[in-house]
């Protein structure tokens, strides 16, 4: 009961996040909101493991938390440098 | 189980999920994109650590818990980096955040002149 409580919980924050990518004036509100939600369903998919008595379930939930970040680097060095495979040139911040 | 850790980690699920609910609600409400990290950086903390140390609690010492704690260090290590790569895409990106403060307001525009020179 309690687990589905807190499924819930987590479906109305991922519904929030899905708002802000939608009205998101520029591209990295969206890239922020879509990490948000992939953290989210991270969180999701462990609770219904439990939700269903299932704990195998979290073998998903850390292939999701792998791809979601990922996602996420590839997406901001796209959108920062038009090129996945750029070097940092001797920038001290590096490279992503 | 025992009757105190049941209680214990319905309490940090709890907690979590007000935490991420607060997130959610300062993503909508904030005004400024760097503002509106400070909300993911709450969920992707607070929320996710205190949902998933009350399911540790309530999964005892099996495989479950391992698996738990895995993915919460990874997403503890990996969610500032995706947040630092963020914000420098931003800021490359000629996105600057809104500041009332003078001194704040001298950082942000020596930073858009480097920016621009680097271009």
């Amino acid at each position: 009961m309690m687990f589905t409580v807190a499924a819930v919980g987590v479906v109305v924050t991922m519904a929030l996040a899905l708002a802000r990518a939608l009205i998101g004036p520029d591209i990295f509100n969206r890239i922020m909101s879509v990490n948000v939600f992939g953290t989210l369903s991270v969180m999701l998919i462990a609770i219904y493991g439990f939700i269903d008595g299932r704990p195998e379930f979290l073998d998903l939930a850390m292939v999701y938390a792998l791809i979601n970040f990922i996602g996420t680097i590839a997406v901001t060095k796209y959108v920062t440098f038009a090129d996945m495979g750029h070097g940092d040139d001797g920038d001290p911040a590096g490279d992503i | 189980m025992d009757v105190f850790v049941d209680g214990f980690s319905w309490v940090m699920i709890v907690g979590g999920l007000c935490f991420c609910l607060i997130g959610g609600y300062g993503l909508i409400t904030l005004k400024d994109m760097y503002a509106r990290l400070h909300a993911a950086s709450l969920i992707d903390t607070l929320g996710v650590g205190l949902v998933f140390v009350g399911l540790m609690m309530q999964a005892g010492f099996t495989l479950a818990t391992a698996k738990l704690l895995l993915i919460l260090l990874f997403i503890f290590f990996t969610s500032p980096t995706s947040t630092h790569a963020l914000t420098r895409a931003a800021i490359n990106g000629n996105t600057f955040p809104t500041v009332d403060d003078p001194d704040a307001r001298a950082v942000v525009e020596a930073t858009k002149t480097t920016v621009e020179q680097k271009s």
